[in-house]
């Protein structure tokens, strides 16, 4: 097959020069076990009012492609081509021309808003010190035009914001906050790296917004780096994929999602689960095995209320009110944006958390009325995986001797009987044999997510709870658990709660779906009815916000999103007018 | 061109596969400073046990601490680098004759017993106040906690003084001296604690119904191996200080017995006319608390590579 190596497709960009370009970019790392090559001679170009998305899973060098823009990669790394920013070579430049570039002609937007400022500092600090360092303004002057980038951002109450603290705004508003520090200089071209990753969907949506506006009102350029195929089709003008260090393709965004040339591309594609396409999605199963309603639910949660004691403030209320029940054989999809309660409940089912009142019952046995021997036999019913693999695995013990702890906890069969079922288990989650000897860090996350579904179906469990248990994985990665998971489901039969945030991942496997905000449940009921024909606004604002990875398709739902949110009476996020101050000595 | 990895998933097959522990002692054997510390320690575990023997086991130097001998001259070290000789007593005599090489060889057992009896007993007082604190919270960690206080806001040396002349003798030094040396450890431990009971897998194996020893011996214990390890060595290295200091105002080891702080005490005034009296017990105390630095150094290192610097 052949890779386009031409970097601009008909009709799009290079009617300018570029802001920012890759030649020929080679990175390779100094590591304890020899060299490790990152990025192997690659080239793209972003031009002026331009969103180049760069795609690709972890570990696909696209990160570091980002950093050598910024000539901010680690002394172990060794560095070959051309990186351009505007006209200048980055890696010609010394330490104090780099420190002028940044910022100044290129600016950052990084993954996680919370620990890209700065907690004990003030937001008028941080942004004013961005201004003084430039040479942009000084003083009051530069405290004034502090208040207008955050007005412009869309931060209400300017003048109050600058005198906040970082943990006193919402994770949107943080992210806007570090949008405006990235304006503050004018820059020719901004980096986002997965800059709504760590946000909710709702605010996503509206970050990408914003980012829309700030590339056809200030024609600036936007390299986004993100492995979201949604968050692509919804932003970008061109696209390139890559993969294990080497860009496979490049083209409009049209092209590339549409119409991809590339067999990692399609495949990147197929693995992302649609939202509104139901169970017929990767080759499942469309019909879903017996759900049992007549006999004692699996879990009934009824009128729960989880309460957080904390010194000298009133108690924070985690859950209120919240009922539904799973049923035998039932998937039951708990959606919700973050503080909406969901691992809350997650942690109340498994019995970690005893409800304030209310009552959770497991196979109709509440954990709080008993005693410890009977806890532990009920324990053993329940089975759970958590969303991170590297956290969930205790790193010091190897992969056999973890699936096989419940057993050994249980006392349940001799040592060879565990050993037999470890293997068993290895089989059904699609791992060789051979990892049962070894460590947690030797395997991938999806693998290790793999042994922790293992461990939590080795005592054959009738409960199974899974805090976002692809959350944390590629997407590629997240289908093949996926889809695993509904065979696995379909051969035993737990039930399932099943916590996500991902309604794509819920509409694909749930029955049931419960969604929560604010420690409420705002909506229950079957899964066509709840993702397809939705009855309250929190629902509809959701499910709007969830973008697809089909440009012309997600164009149509950003205009209907927008409609609904002028239907709400809400406004679309947009930038506002930047102040341009004097150019800079 | 560009190849898809088919099998993405799978698991390197003959890759040879590195646990934890076997990363961990790599880097330690890479770390020159604190293989060169261990080397030089071993060597002088071995010199001070062998030479004047331990016990009813005697050693290959033919005198011993207790006996006095013929005075050679003025009782200077006969050991000369220059001609390479060790001579009759190669350290020198005492004021009264005894072979000045038998007694520090003897010091130095004295003392590294001492200070290994301490920094283990110490680290397992700690080991077990930070993981009870840690892992219960609550009325625990504030007793347990304000405990650690209380014996850290006493001046170290003070406490000592009172606890060794309590219980008197080597032993009794030993058993003792760890009531004021666990503090630090404590606090190390409960922090790591903290931190490790958050994670995932000791949530996992509580949710599976694992009891509270179970889910503390094999899931948290393991992960704070690194700062125990490494503050047992920091403890041996305080405690020979501790002794020897506490022997020097008194406090610890009494003759006929002795340790390196006693020679040293014993022969302070004697340092403008037999200077070599206060400079070989020096040397020995010197040696083996560096050393054990310096291979604490090297375990901190290997434990947290975060905090290495970067080779080259």
């Amino acid at each position: 097959m052949t890779i386009p190596t031409d970097a601009t497709p008909s009709g799009l960009g290079g009617s300018e020069p570029a802001v920012l370009s890759f030649q020929d970019l080679e990175v390779q790392f100094a590591t304890d076990l020899g060299e490790v090559r990152a990025v192997n001679g690659i080239s793209m170009e972003v031009h002026p009012g331009e969103v180049l998305a760069v795609v690709g899973e972890s570990g696909s060098g696209k990160s570091v492609t980002s950093m050598t823009a910024l000539g901010l990669l680690p002394k172990n790394a060794r560095i070959g081509g051309v990186v351009r920013v505007t006209e200048k070579d980055v890696r010609q430049l010394d330490a104090r021309r780099l420190r002028q570039m940044r910022g100044k002609d290129v600016a950052m937007v990084f993954q996680e808003p919370q620990t890209a400022l700065n907690p004990v500092l003030t937001i008028g600090d941080q942004l004013v010190e961005a201004l003084q360092l430039h040479g942009v303004a000084y003083g009051n002057a530069a405290k004034r035009r502090a208040a207008d980038l955050l007005a412009a951002v869309g931060i209400p109450e300017p003048a109050r914001r600058l005198k906040q603290y970082p943990h006193e705004l919402s994770g949107g508003q943080r992210q806007r906050v570090v949008i405006a520090m990235a304006l503050s200089c004018d820059p020719k071209v901004i980096i986002a790296d997965e800059p709504t990753t760590a946000l909710d969907v709702t605010v996503q949506a509206d970050i990408l917004d914003l980012l829309r506006s700030l590339k056809e009102k200030l024609n600036t350029g936007i390299l986004l780096i993100t492995h979201n195929m949604g968050v692509v089709a919804d932003m970008a003008d061109r696209v390139a994929v890559m993969y294990q260090g080497d860009v496979v393709e490049v083209g409009s965004a049209e092209q590339v999602l549409v119409y991809p040339q590339h067999e990692y591309t399609r495949r990147l594609l197929d693995a992302v689960p649609r939202l509104g396409a139901g169970r017929a999605q990767l080759g499942i199963a469309a019909e879903a095995p017996p759900i049992i309603t007549d006999e004692v639910p699996a879990l009934e949660v009824k009128n729960a209320v989880v309460e957080y004691h904390r010194l000298g403030k009133p108690s924070f209320r985690a859950a209120e009110d919240v009922s539904f029940t799973v049923h035998q054989g039932e998937i039951v999809g708990l959606v919700g944006e973050s503080g909406s309660g969901k691992s809350t409940m997650a942690k109340c089912a498994l019995g970690i958390l005893p409800p304030t009142s209310g009552t959770v019952a497991v196979y109709g046995e509440d954990f709080n009325r008993l005693k410890r021997k009977d806890r532990k036999a009920l324990q053993k019913r329940i089975g759970v995986v958590f969303q991170d693999p590297a956290a969930s695995l205790n790193p010091r013990v190897p992969v056999g001797d973890i699936i096989a702890e419940p057993m050994v906890i249980h006392k349940v069969g001799t040592k060879t009987e565990r050993q037999r079922r470890v293997y068993e288990l290895l089989e059904a989650v699609e791992l060789p044999r051979a990892a049962f000897n070894r460590f947690p860090h030797e395997l991938s996350g999806g693998q290790r997510q793999r042994v922790s579904i293992a461990r939590a179906l080795s005592l054959d469990p009738e409960l199974l709870v899974a805090d976002e248990p692809t959350s944390a994985l590629d997407v590629s990665v997240q289908a093949s658990v996926l889809k695993m998971f509904m065979t696995l489901q379909a051969e035993f039969r737990f039930a399932c709660l099943f916590v996500s945030h991902d309604l794509a991942v819920i509409d694909m496997l749930a029955h049931h779906v419960v969604v929560m905000e604010n420690g409420r449940v705002v909506e229950q009921g079957l899964r066509e009815q709840v993702l397809h024909e939705p009855r309250e606004e929190y629902t509809k604002r959701l499910l709007a916000a969830a973008p697809v990875p089909n440009p012309e398709e997600q164009r149509r739902r950003r205009e209907q999103r927008h409609a609904m949110l002028a239907a709400f009476g809400d406004k679309v996020v947009e930038i506002g007018d930047v102040p341009h101050g004097p150019e800079g000595p | 061109m560009v190849q898809i990895n088919e099998a993405l998933e799978t698991v390197k097959g003959e890759d040879r596969s590195y646990s934890q522990g076997q990363l961990i002692r790599r880097r330690f054997l890479r770390h020159k400073v604190a293989m060169s510390a261990l080397i030089v320690f071993f060597i002088a575990i071995v010199l001070a046990y062998t030479s004047i023997g331990f016990g009813p086991i005697p050693g290959w130097w033919g005198k011993d601490y207790a006996s006095t001998y013929p005075k050679v001259g003025n009782g200077e070290p006969t050991i000369s680098l220059t001609e390479f000789t060790i001579g009759e007593h190669p350290f020198g005599q005492d004021t009264i004759g005894k072979d000045y090489f038998a007694l520090v060889m003897r010091g130095m057992q004295r003392s590294l017993m001492i200070a290994f009896g301490i920094g283990i007993i110490s680290t397992i007082i700690g080991t077990i106040v930070g993981l009870l604190a840690g892992y219960y919270r609550g009325w625990v960690e504030a007793v347990l906690m304000r405990l650690t206080d209380f014996v850290i806001v006493v001046p170290t040396l003070v406490f000592a003084a009172i606890l060794s002349q309590m219980a008197g003798g080597v032993v009794g030094m030993t058993l003792v001296l760890p009531l004021v040396l666990w503090t630090s450890l404590a606090r190390l431990v409960r922090g790591e604690v903290l931190s490790l009971r958050e994670r995932e897998f000791v949530v996992a194996a509580r949710v599976s119904g694992a009891s509270d020893l179970r889910v503390i011996v094999r899931h948290i214990l393991p992960g704070t191996v690194g700062v125990i390890v490494v503050a047992i060595t920091l403890a041996i290295g305080a405690a020979i200080l501790l002794e020897s200091t506490l022997t020097f105002l008194g406090f610890g080891v009494s003759p006929p017995d002795t340790s390196l702080g006693l020679l040293i005490s014993d022969y302070q005034n004697a340092f403008t006319t037999r200077p070599w009296l206060f400079w070989f017990p020096g040397l020995a105390i010197l040696t083996i608390v560096l050393c054990v630095n310096f291979i604490g150094d090297g375990l901190r290192d290997a434990f947290d590579p975060r905090q290495t610097r970067s080779k080259d």
